[in-house]
């Protein structure tokens, strides 16, 4: 097994594609090393990306956020204007596994990792995050919730990675938030996750919602009758309600050893209205 | 407890008298420094030159016979010393021995440890290989050719009871019935314990309640995976370093699964990483060695965790019944039970313990216990903190509630209508002795605790335990040094991190020196003579009654030195304070002598000073404990939220209190897991789906509050210092106490465990289709 560790995106390229075997993208590397001691991978070659500068920015484009993808979950924690902006997404953030964990584990390797409970995902769908991929046919857009393709799986060609995230500007009176159920209250695995993003207007209506789910089908979703079930409303009970039933619908978990189908499938109902709670006191505060 | 009690057992009676050191909490903790500063040495910590690493290729099958192995290509591999299989370990004839809590049966242990003619779970171990590095090792297991034939599998313990169940052993009757059965069962055994008359009992009964409860099988959860290091010799010696709670009883399993002498196999035990019974038995240590006589180097083997928790032993899975009758005064008449206990692959779990310690915390009259022990496609069950405890505990105690219930009468207070105390006729055969379990009832009654207010959707709980504490055989070795400091070697193993302190307290206690100058460190199996394990709790209760006898033989020796010194005869010679004195004013004008001027002058007087002590301690001094336990229940998810806890224990004398609370906050956090989460799941494959800790969920940190905890002291009077086992009995009643506060917070009975989320959102969903069902009857 050879390590590389590039400090340029071209010289990465130029690793990543001139490999014949096994490769590995590595960033904060909490999936792939633990990949690689439990025997699940035998990489011929890793590709350290975190050496790269252009990785590892967090900047403020007037208004419009962008995230490098080897960016850790600490330093995002500690950079107090991201936070404000994205409340939602750092909910998630802060559930990646634990303190340790999350010095080393990265948002791009989250989303990269292709896992249906990853705990960031849910609220960089629902924040319209686009993820700049690079590659040796050069770099396109596209959208967090088209990078996971199954458990495991990307949309990745061969040789390409993910550089940054760009979050759109928000509106004002907007607020998202995630939640999770987990068994426990740390270093666990999404039963189900659920994040709404949603914005009001100024008589408190709501006027652009999006609520998605993971942990409950093969990638996480996004639940386009669940928002339909905010537009319009100004998230009262009887929205909630039909709110906690898109959610619970649009689920298609398995059974499994983290959660029966009855279960995931009622909880995500639950969540998804307590997130939007949450959600709608970020955008009204 | 394994064996039965001897009459040459060793009983010290309980000296009442003041005390400097014993009861309180030293800054140093004897085995603090070096595990926080990652000095202590594990098992796996340990490396010899030369060394190989051992791996072991494991059954990816439930259950199926083994038709051959083909270990030639794993062999042909550069960097390949040893390979090994059945056929290089001899076959073991059908002879059991106690190895903690529980027994074993050598013709088991082998096959256990080296699948013979079958495998019988998933994870059991088919062949072994030692090469020079880890990575060869695994590409090794990967080139042996295992034939299998897959044969039908039974995981539950219901239904490995059928009559059309596949059948482990064709050669399993089940035991305990008379006639002998001529067709062969899952049951390995039947046992009863009985006391007074069950019918008249029920007779007399103004409330039967009658109830059913099912557990999964936990696992002990230790951090430190099974670890060992063996170096064989050409001179046909073996030396095994080991993370073990008990290295004698490991020798003696080594040897005669090796056809060794026991004296030519040496046990160094190591650091312990955890161990609550699930280090009572070997896996690795005769593998390693046999790899390291064929490999003429050393071997070291370290499990991974799916290895730990696909391989070594949980505790057992259950199908518990539970019926009990009271007046409406709330006197109980009658108790029966039925326990089906799971054994995993071979007969032999926690079940007779279970069976004859049921209802032990009540007095009774009469009382009808049934227990089965069945073989399934697990791994063989091990000990676990009382083993066997906490799921008839689960039946009995959640029982107890409701029958307080009925009688409309506080549930402490039904208790104490009931509790048993000294003089109570145990139905596992003796009159209990002075004990604490109705102090811990009062002292929960008028807890703080108590008065706390329960907002919507909380609960309280409230459930007490029984555990023994059990004696056996214990050496220790006092040395006193040149210098004044004294050394203690112990042959318990310290599993807790706490006796190796408590023993240097009461050696410190007994010689007068400040605890600072006592040292105690574990000796390896020549260092000593043969102690049991440390098991039933009894590691600072039996272990003390050594180091105490050890002691003062060499108190003894002291006197003798003064004697000599001062011209008199040894009787007329004292040890007070710390000091030798003349006895009385009669014997002389002499300077009492400390334990440094003895020491100095112990050269000239006749020899170094040492004192041992090799005895069978006495069983006795059992404990009792009440917890308290408030939750709070989300309706919307089922997931159940443990808000305070306090546990009340009787420990006898409490000899390091910070140790006894961690101790008791240790048990309840065990309890606390087993309650809400962790359970062993398969698949219909009778393959282990969550062998690690993300999906096999212990608590964490976050998930419990801080514990609460009361000593109560009641001494053991069988014991000097009056030293009660305290380990077991916190593990007990987290179980039905967090059963109880959930009905006390939703009205539902929770008797399947674990009580996950999905479990009580389920039960939740089906109450609410209840009532509206009645409301609907209501209506009509």
């Amino acid at each position: 097994m050879r390590y590389e560790a590039p400090e340029t995106l071209d010289a990465a390229i130029g690793l990543l594609a001139g490999q014949s075997g096994q490769v590995k993208v590595l960033a904060g590397g909490t999936d792939v090393l633990v990949q690689i001691h439990a025997d699940m991978i035998e990489p011929d070659v890793i590709v350290d990306i975190k050496k790269i500068a252009e990785m590892r920015e967090i900047a403020d484009e007037d208004g419009a956020w962008r995230l490098g993808a080897a960016v850790t979950g600490k330093e995002l924690m500690d950079n107090a204007a991201f936070n404000a902006a994205w409340p939602g997404v750092m909910d998630g953030v802060r559930l990646i596994g634990s303190v340790q964990v999350r010095g080393r584990a990265t948002v791009g390797g989250n989303v990269c990792n292709a896992s249906p409970a990853a705990d960031s995902v849910p609220p960089m769908i629902t924040s319209r995050a686009i993820a700049t991929v690079i590659g040796p046919n050069g770099t396109r857009e596209v959208p967090v919730q088209d990078i996971a393709t199954g458990p495991g799986k990307t949309s990745l060609e061969a040789g390409e990675f993910v550089v940054s995230f760009k979050f759109p500007k928000r509106p004002a009176r907007s607020g998202d938030a995630y939640l999770r159920f987990t068994p426990r209250t740390e270093m666990d695995i999404a039963v189900v996750g659920c994040a709404v993003n949603l914005t009001l207007d100024d008589a408190g209506i709501c006027t652009d919602a999006i609520v998605s789910l993971g942990a409950v089908a093969a990638r996480a979703l996004i639940v386009e009758d669940a928002a339909k079930a905010l537009i319009g409303t100004p998230v009262d009970e009887a929205a909630m309600d039909a709110l906690a039933a898109a959610a619970s619908a649009a689920a298609t978990p398995i059974d499994d050893k983290r959660g029966t189908v009855e279960f995931r499938t009622e909880v995500a109902g639950v969540l998804a209205q307590r997130a939007a709670a949450i959600a709608l006191e970020r955008a009204k505060s | 407890m394994g064996r039965a009690p001897s009459p040459f057992a060793t009983k010290i009676p309980y000296e009442k008298k003041d005390l400097k050191i014993v009861g309180t909490n030293p800054t140093a903790r004897g085995d603090a420094v070096d595990k926080v500063t990652g000095r202590a040495r594990y098992a796996s910590d340990i490396s010899l030159p030369g060394q190989l690493i051992g791996r072991v290729l494991r059954s990816p099958h439930a259950r199926a016979n083994i038709l051959s192995i083909d270990t030639s290509a794993a062999e042909a591999l550069a960097g390949v010393k040893a390979v090994v299989t059945r056929d290089d370990f001899p076959d073991m004839a059908i002879e059991h021995a106690a190895s903690g809590e529980l027994m074993v049966n050598f013709r088991d242990v082998t096959r256990n440890m080296m699948a013979r003619e079958n495998v019988l779970y998933d994870g059991h171990p088919v062949a072994a290989v030692a090469a020079t590095s880890d990575a060869i090792a695994k590409q090794a297991l990967k080139l042996i050719k295992v034939e299998y034939e897959v044969l039908p599998h039974v995981i539950d313990v219901r239904d490995a009871m059928k009559p059309d169940a596949p059948i482990l052993h064709e050669d399993q009757f089940t035991k305990g019935v008379e006639p002998k059965p001529t067709t062969p069962s899952n049951v390995a055994a039947r046992m009863e314990s009985k006391l007074g008359d069950i019918e008249k009992g029920f007779a007399e009964a103004e409330i039967i309640i009658e109830r059913e409860f099912n557990t999964k099988p936990v696992h002990q959860g230790y951090i430190e995976p099974q670890a060992s290091i063996a170096n064989y010799t050409e001179g046909g010696l073996a030396e095994v370093w080991t993370g073990t709670q008990g290295h004698f009883v490991f020798r003696a399993q080594i040897a005669k699964l090796l056809e060794m002498d026991l004296s030519k196999v040496k046990v160094i035990p190591t650091e312990l990483g955890g161990g609550f019974g699930g280090k009572n038995n070997v896996y690795l240590e005769p593998l390693a060695v046999m790899l390291s006589k064929k490999g003429k180097r050393p071997v070291k083997m370290v499990m991974d965790r799916d290895e730990v928790f696909r391989a070594t032993g949980p505790t057992s899975g259950t199908n518990v019944k539970v019926k009990m009758g009271c007046t409406r005064d709330g006197r109980i008449t009658a108790a029966q039970a039925e326990l089906n206990y799971q054994s995993g692959a071979y007969a032999g779990s926690s079940l007779p313990l279970a069976t004859i310690t049921v209802f032990t915390r009540y007095d009774l009259e009469n009382v009808s216990v049934v227990g089965h022990d069945v073989t399934t496609n697990r791994p063989k069950v091990a000990a676990y903190r009382a083993p066997g405890a906490p799921m008839v505990a689960f039946g009995v105690e959640t029982v107890i509630d409701e029958m307080a219930r009925e009688c409309g009468i506080d549930c402490i207070d039904f208790r104490l209508l009931n509790a048993a105390k000294e003089g109570t006729q145990t139905h596992f055969g003796p009159k209990l002795g002075p004990i604490g379990y109705i102090q811990t009832l009062e002292r929960a009654k008028v807890h703080a605790h108590m008065s706390e207010k329960l907002g919507p959707n909380q609960g309280r709980g409230v459930a007490t335990g029984f555990w023994f504490t059990l004696g056996a055989e214990t050496s220790a070795t006092v040395n006193v040094g040149e210098d004044g400091t004294a050394t203690l070697i112990f042959g318990t193993v310290d599993v807790t991190g706490g006796s190796r302190s408590a023993f240097a307290m009461i050696v410190a206690e007994e010689l007068g020196i400040p605890y600072e100058k006592v040292r105690t460190m574990s000796g390896d199996t020549s260092a000593l003579g043969f102690n049991f394990m440390t098991a039933g709790s009894r590691g600072t209760a039996a272990g003390s009654m050594a180091a105490v006898t050890a002691t003062r033989k060499a108190i003894a020796r002291m006197c003798e030195i003064a004697a000599r010194k001062w011209e008199v005869e040894p009787d007329q010679v004292v040890w007070e304070d710390g000091k030798a004195r003349p006895a009385g004013a009669n014997v002389g004008d002499f300077a009492p002598m400390s334990v440094a001027e003895l020491a100095k002058e112990a050269a000239w007087f006749g020899g170094t000073i040492a004192g041992h002590a090799e005895i069978n301690v006495a069983q006795g001094g059992p404990g009792f404990g009440t917890h308290i336990v408030d939750v709070e229940v989300d309706r919307r998810t089922g997931a159940v939220k443990v808000l305070r806890y306090t546990l009340i224990q009787d420990a006898g004398k409490a000899v390091y209190p910070e140790f006894i609370e961690g101790q008791f906050q240790g048990g309840a956090v065990q309890g606390i897991g087993t309650a809400l989460n962790e359970e062993y799941i398969y698949n219909d494959k009778g393959l282990l789906e969550n062998a690690g800790f993300l999906d096999y969920r212990i608590p964490v940190a976050s998930d419990v509050p801080f514990i609460n905890t009361e000593i109560v002291e009641v001494p053991n009077p069988d014991h000097p210092y009056g030293i009660r086992g305290i380990g077991e009995v916190p593990i007990i009643p987290p179980l039905p106490a967090i059963a109880n506060a959930i009905h006390d917070a939703i009205g539902i009975r929770m008797r399947d465990h674990p009580m996950s989320p999905p479990k009580v959102l389920k039960a939740l969903k089906d109450q609410m289709i209840e009532d509206a069902a009645a409301q609907g009857t209501a209506a009509e």
